[in-house]
C-alpha cells in the first residue's frame, strides 16, 4: 500500500515551548523544572482562594522575541483568556491562555526539505501558563500532584495546515527549536523534559484536490522521530480507511512509541467545552510604543538568511551551510575563519568546522562554543597550510587534535615541532618506500606481482613512517614504480 | 457622658488618646455587646468567628503591625475593625460562608487586611455574608442567617449584611465589605449606616475571595461618611499583587471638609424614582434633594435609559464570571473534599455538589451556560456591549458637568427575613439601583437619610471614576443636611453628623 501518488497528506503542527524565565508566568515562584514535588508554588500557582496573577514581564518580551524570530507580527495589544476545564492538576480550574486577540499571528518560516525551501505559515503565537503534573504512578491507587510546573510561561505556535508529509513536519520542528533554542534563545527546547511539546493532526486527501478533510490530532509526541513515525503510521491507517471505502473519525488519538502506532484516545463528542471568556484579573497586554522595534533589532540574523548567506558568499553546498548555520556561535566562528577566503578555503574551514571542531564540541558537552575550543585565527592558519600543501591531510588530523586539546597554540611551531611539513624530497620517500616493503616481505612480494589494491596498504605504512607528513602523491608515485604487471608475474 | 467609643473613629480615638480604654479594652467591650446580641431567639449573628479574648495583635496578617505593617502612619491605632469574612485573613479562618472552605485558614493576608492592620487597626472578627457574596439578604449562608439590628425580623442587606449589622449594632465603629452588585450600599441603606464603594481598581483584590472579578471591590461600611473615608484612605492605592488596580492619588479624608454643595450639581436620574420604588424613600430622597437645592446645590433632572438593562446584564456576567472563579474549589488542594468517589470526575462534582449552597450551585449553573458554545454570543457578548451602554450614558452625564447621581439606594427597606428566598428574581431585584456603578466601574456611596416606617433608608451618590474625595464629600454635606439618627441604639459620632461645624 503506498500512500504516494494518489493522496496527498495534510499536517498542522502545534508547538508548545516553555520560555526560560526566572519566575513563572503570573507569580514570583522560581520556574526551573527539577525540584522536589510542591516546592516551588505559591497562593497564586495554587489557585489559593483571593490569589491574583500579575504577568511576569520578561516572559512577554520572551515572547515577542519568539514571534519576530518566527516571522510573525505582534499585535500592540492582546488580551488574556480564561480556558475552563477540571483537572487536578489545573489549580484554577483554568488556565490562563490567549484565544480571541493573541500576542502574534501571521508568522513564516522557512524550512529545508530535500533541497527545497518551504515556507511554513504560522497561524498565531500566544502567551499562555503550563498546568501541573499528574502523577499516576507514584503511589499505588492513588494519582498524586505536583504543582511545581503549574503556571510556568509557555508560548503555543500554530501552523496553516501547510506541511505535506511527515519529514516536513520533522524539518519544520526542528527548524522551530533551532530558531527558538538558539537564536532567539528565549527557551531550552528539550524534549525529554518537556520544555518543548508537539501535538499534529492530519487528514489525506486526492492528489489535487482543495478540500480539507476530517483530521485526526495526535498526542503524546516526545521526541521528533516520534513525530515522523506516528504522522507516517497515522496517514497509512487513514488512506487504508479511505480507500477501503470508511470514514476517518475527528479523534484524538495517542501515539504509543514501543508499538509505533497511534490509537484513539477520545472522539470529538467527548471534546471540552472550555467556555473561553476575557480573563478579568488582567487588563489588556498594551505594548509601549517601539517595543517591538527594540525587541526586533536585539534578534540575531535568524538561520535560514544566515544559511543563504553562506552559500552566497562562500558557494558552500547546502548541507554545509545548514551545518555551519546551526547557532549563532558557530556561524560566528566560521565567518572568522574562512574571512574573505574563497571557495576552495570555506570548504576547507568548514570540513574543520564541521569534523574535528564539531566532535571536540560534543565530547566537551553542554554550554561549550567553537570559540572556547580553539581561537579562530589558529583554525584560519590551519586551513591556509592544508591549503597551500604543508599540511596532508592526514597531518592536518594531528594538528588539530593537538590544537584542540590545548585550546589552540602556536601553529607553525607545532607543525615544525611535530615534524607535520609535508616531505616531498625523492630521496627521503624513496627510504621510507624501501624500508616498509622491507617491513612486509610478503606483501611487496604480491605488490611487485601486480595486485594494485596493496598500493593503499603500503601508502599507510609510509604515511606511518613519514609521521603523516609524506607527499601523498609522489609516494603514491614511487610505490606504482614497484607494482609490478600481473602478466610479468 | 462622652460618646460610645465603639459608634465612630473619633470617639475611638479620643477614648485610646486618653487612656479611657486601652485597645484590649475596646476589644473586649466589641466582645461583651458581640456576645449580648448573639442571645436570645433572634440572634444577631453578625459574626462568623471573633478573635480570642487574649489574642495578640495581628490576627489578620498574623503578625501585626511592625512586621506586616505597611508604610505610613496609624491613624486607626487601636481601633477595633470587623473584615467581611471573603477577606483572607491569616489568624482567623477564610470561609466565604460556604461548607466548602469550612475551617479554611489561609496562609496569607489580603492587601486591605494588612493595611488595616498597618494602620494600627486590631481585626476584631470576620463578618456574615451570602455564601461567596452571592446575595442580596445574608441569609445565603452555610453558618445561618444575620439579622437587622434595627428589626430582628428583618435581614439586614447583603451581601456584606454581617457587616453593616456589627457597625450598626455598635459592634465595630468601622468594618470592610465587598461589593460586586450592591453588597456594601444596600445592607448599609437596610441597616442605617454608610456604605462606600470605591472605584473599580481603587482598593487591592489582593485576598479577596473572587466572585466576579470585572466588578468586585473591597467596600467601606460605617457610621459616618467622614470615617468611611478615613478607612478608604488607609486601604486605597496601587498594589503589586493585583494588576487591575491603578497607581492614582489616594483619596484623602481631610480633602471632604473642603467639597462645596452650593454650586454642585446633582443629577436626579428618571429611572430611579419611577415605578418599582418605595413611595416613602421616594419621598425622603427628594426631600434631600430639595434641602440641597436650597443650600444652592443645581439639581438637574436626567435620564438614563440603559438602566433597565443593569440587573439583567449583571446577572449573566456575574454569574460568569462567578463560574469560573469557583472552578477552584475542587477538593484538590484544600477546603472540604467528597471522600470515597471512584474518580477524579466524581470527586469534583460530589465536593461541589455538597460543598456549594443551592444560591452558588444556581449561579455556577446559570454562569456556565452562558459561556458554553453556541450561548457565548447571545449571552455574554451582548450582556458586555450592553454593559458598555449603561457605563457611556452615566460617563456622559459626568462629562456634560453631573457632579454626582442622587438616587435612593434600594427600592424598599428591608424586608423580613425568608420573604424572598423563594423567588430568586424579587432578590436580585434589591440591587436594582446599585447594580449599575459595579457594571461601569463608578464610586458610590449610600448614606442614611430617614427612616421609613420605623426602618432606615437609604441615599446613593455616585460620581465619575476616581471622583471619590468630591463624591465622599458632597455625602458629608447631605448626611449633614439629613440629619439621621436612628431610633434605639447608641448615637452616632456627634463630629461627622451635620456637615460643617
Amino acid at each position: 500500500m503506498s500512500a504516494d501518488g494518489a493522496w496527498e497528506t495534510v499536517i498542522g503542527v502545534e508547538v508548545h515551548v516553555q520560555l526560560r524565565t526566572a519566575t513563572k508566568m503570573f507569580c514570583g515562584c522560581e520556574a526551573a523544572y527539577g525540584a522536589a514535588p510542591n516546592t516551588r508554588v505559591c497562593p497564586v500557582c495554587l489557585g489559593l482562594p483571593g490569589a491574583l496573577p500579575v504577568p511576569n514581564r520578561r516572559a512577554v518580551e520572551l515572547a515577542m522575541r519568539a514571534a519576530l524570530a518566527l516571522g510573525c507580527s505582534v499585535r500592540e495589544w492582546s488580551e488574556f483568556t480564561r480556558k475552563n476545564y477540571f483537572y487536578p492538576d489545573l489549580p484554577k480550574g483554568y488556565q490562563i491562555t490567549q484565544f480571541e486577540h493573541p500576542l502574534a499571528f501571521d508568522g513564516e518560516l522557512p524550512v529545508r526539505v530535500d533541497g527545497e525551501v518551504r515556507r511554513v505559515r504560522i497561524r498565531r503565537l500566544h502567551l499562555e501558563e503550563d498546568a501541573g503534573k499528574s502523577l499516576h504512578d507514584r503511589f499505588p491507587g492513588s494519582t498524586a500532584v505536583d504543582l511545581n510546573r503549574a503556571g510556568v510561561p509557555l508560548v503555543e505556535i500554530v501552523t496553516e495546515p501547510d506541511l505535506r508529509s511527515p519529514a516536513e513536519a520533522r524539518a519544520y520542528l526542528s527548524r522551530v527549536k533551532q530558531t527558538l533554542e538558539h537564536f532567539a534563545a528565549v527557551s531550552d527546547c528539550n524534549m525529554e523534559e518537556g520544555s518543548l511539546r508537539v501535538d499534529a493532526n492530519l487528514s489525506v486527501r486526492r492528489a489535487g484536490s482543495r478540500v480539507l478533510n476530517t483530521k485526526t490530532e495526535v498526542k503524546n509526541l516526545n521526541s521528533f522521530s516520534n513525530v515522523e513515525k506516528a504522522l507516517a503510521f497515522e496517514r497509512e491507517r487513514q488512506v487504508a480507511l479511505l480507500e477501503d471505502g470508511g470514514e476517518v473519525a475527528h479523534e484524538t488519538r495517542t501515539f504509543d512509541a514501543a508499538s509505533g502506532r497511534t490509537r484513539s484516545m477520545r472522539g470529538k463528542e467527548e471534546a471540552f467545552d472550555y467556555r473561553y471568556f476575557p480573563e478579568p484579573d488582567l487588563p489588556l497586554l498594551e505594548l509601549e510604543e517601539g517595543t517591538v522595534e527594540r525587541i526586533r533589532a536585539a534578534l540575531p540574523e535568524l538561520p535560514h538568511a544566515a544559511e543563504e548567506r553562506l552559500r552566497e558568499a562562500y558557494d558552500l553546498s547546502l548541507y554545509d551551510a545548514g551545518l555551519l548555520a546551526a547557532t549563532p556561535r558557530r556561524l560566528t566562528f566560521f565567518e572568522a575563519v574562512a574571512g574573505d577566503g574563497d571557495a576552495a578555503f570555506a570548504k576547507q574551514a568548514a570540513n574543520f568546522v564541521m569534523g574535528p571542531v564539531a566532535e571536540a564540541l560534543n565530547r566537551a558537552g553542554e554550554g561549550a562554543a567553537e570559540e572556547d575550543l580553539l581561537p579562530a585565527a589558529d583554525l584560519r592558519r590551519a586551513v591556509e597550510l592544508r591549503l597551500d600543501g604543508t599540511l596532508t591531510s592526514s597531518a592536518a588530523d594531528q594538528l588539530l587534535e593537538r590544537l584542540l586539546e590545548e585550546g589552540g597554540g602556536d601553529v607553525d611551531g607545532l607543525v615544525a615541532s611535530m615534524g607535520l611539513a609535508r616531505v616531498s624530497d625523492a630521496g627521503q620517500l624513496a627510504g621510507w618506500v624501501e624500508e616498509a616493503l622491507a617491513e612486509h616481505p610478503g606483501e611487496a612480494e604480491r605488490l611487485r606481482a601486480g595486485e594494485e589494491k596493496l598500493l593503499g596498504f603500503f601508502m599507510g605504512a609510509v604515511m606511518r613512517r613519514a609521521g603523516g607528513a609524506a607527499d601523498p602523491g609522489r609516494t603514491r608515485e614511487l610505490l606504482r614504480e614497484e607494482l609490478g604487471s600481473p602478466e610479468e608475474g | 457622658m462622652s460618646p460610645d467609643p465603639l459608634t465612630g473613629l473619633g470617639a475611638a480615638r479620643r477614648a485610646l488618646e486618653g487612656g479611657a480604654a486601652s485597645p484590649e479594652a475596646l476589644l473586649e467591650a466589641a466582645a461583651a455587646r458581640n456576645r449580648a446580641l448573639d442571645e436570645g431567639p433572634e440572634p444577631l449573628h453578625a459574626f462568623l468567628s471573633t478573635v480570642p479574648a487574649d489574642a495578640p495583635a495581628g490576627a489578620g496578617s498574623a503578625s501585626g503591625p511592625g512586621s506586616a505593617a505597611e508604610p505610613g502612619g496609624t491613624p486607626l491605632a487601636g481601633v477595633p475593625v470587623a473584615v467581611k469574612d471573603n477577606l483572607c485573613t491569616t489568624g482567623l479562618p477564610t470561609t466565604c460562608a460556604s461548607r466548602i472552605l469550612e475551617g479554611y485558614v489561609s496562609p496569607y493576608a489580603a492587601t486591605v487586611v494588612r493595611r488595616l492592620e498597618g494602620a494600627g487597626a486590631r481585626i476584631f472578627g470576620k463578618t456574615n455574608l451570602d455564601e461567596f457574596a452571592m446575595g442580596s439578604s445574608t441569609e445565603n449562608g452555610a453558618f445561618g442567617p444575620t439579622r437587622n439590628p434595627r428589626d430582628r425580623s428583618r435581614v439586614p442587606g447583603g451581601s456584606s449584611g454581617g457587616s453593616a449589622a456589627a457597625v450598626a449594632a455598635g459592634i465595630v465603629p468601622v468594618a470592610l465589605g465587598s461589593s460586586t452588585g450592591g453588597s456594601v450600599r444596600q445592607p448599609a441603606a437596610f441597616c442605617g449606616v454608610v456604605g462606600i464603594k470605591p472605584t473599580y481598581g481603587r482598593v487591592s483584590r489582593y485576598g479577596l475571595v473572587a466572585f466576579a472579578s470585572s466588578l468586585d471591590q473591597v467596600g467601606v461600611l460605617s457610621r459616618t461618611v467622614r470615617d468611611g473615608a478615613e478607612v478608604l484612605e488607609v486601604i486605597a492605592g496601587p498594589d503589586r499583587l493585583d494588576a487591575t488596580c491603578q497607581e492614582r492619588p489616594v483619596p484623602r479624608a481631610a480633602a471632604l471638609e473642603d467639597v462645596e454643595l452650593a454650586g454642585s450639581v446633582l443629577g436626579l436620574p428618571e429611572e430611579y424614582l419611577g415605578e418599582g420604588l418605595d413611595d416613602g424613600i421616594r419621598e425622603a430622597v427628594l426631600e434631600l434633594a430639595d434641602r440641597a437645592s436650597r443650600e444652592g446645590a443645581i439639581l438637574r433632572e436626567v435620564s438614563l435609559p440603559s438602566t433597565r438593562h443593569a440587573i439583567p446584564c449583571y446577572y449573566v456576567l456575574a454569574p460568569a464570571e462567578a463560574s469560573s472563579n469557583l472552578a477552584r474549589y475542587d477538593g484538590v488542594r484544600y477546603g472540604v473534599r467528597a471522600e470515597d468517589a471512584p474518580d477524579a470526575a466524581s470527586m469534583f462534582s460530589r465536593t461541589r455538589g455538597g460543598g456549594f449552597g443551592p444560591e452558588v450551585r444556581r449561579r455556577i449553573m446559570l454562569g456556565t451556560y452562558v459561556l458554553s458554545a453556541g450561548y457565548y454570543d447571545a449571552y455574554y457578548v451582548r450582556a458586555q456591549r450592553l454593559r458598555a451602554s449603561i457605563a457611556r450614558e452615566m460617563y456622559d452625564l459626568f462629562d456634560a458637568g453631573v457632579d454626582a447621581l442622587l438616587t435612593p439606594t434600594a427600592p424598599a427597606p428591608a424586608f423580613g427575613l425568608g420573604e424572598r428566598t423563594a423567588v430568586p428574581y424579587a432578590m436580585y431585584l434589591a440591587d436594582v439601583y446599585t447594580g449599575s456603578a459595579n457594571l461601569a466601574g463608578l464610586p458610590a456611596v449610600s448614606f442614611p437619610v430617614a427612616d421609613v416606617d420605623g426602618l432606615p433608608a437609604g441615599a446613593q451618590l455616585m460620581a465619575a471614576p476616581w471622583e471619590e474625595e468630591r463624591m465622599l464629600g458632597l455625602a458629608a454635606r447631605l448626611e449633614g443636611l439629613a440629619g439621621y439618627a436612628p431610633g434605639g441604639l447608641p448615637e452616632p459620632a456627634s463630629e461627622g453628623k451635620g456637615g460643617r461645624p
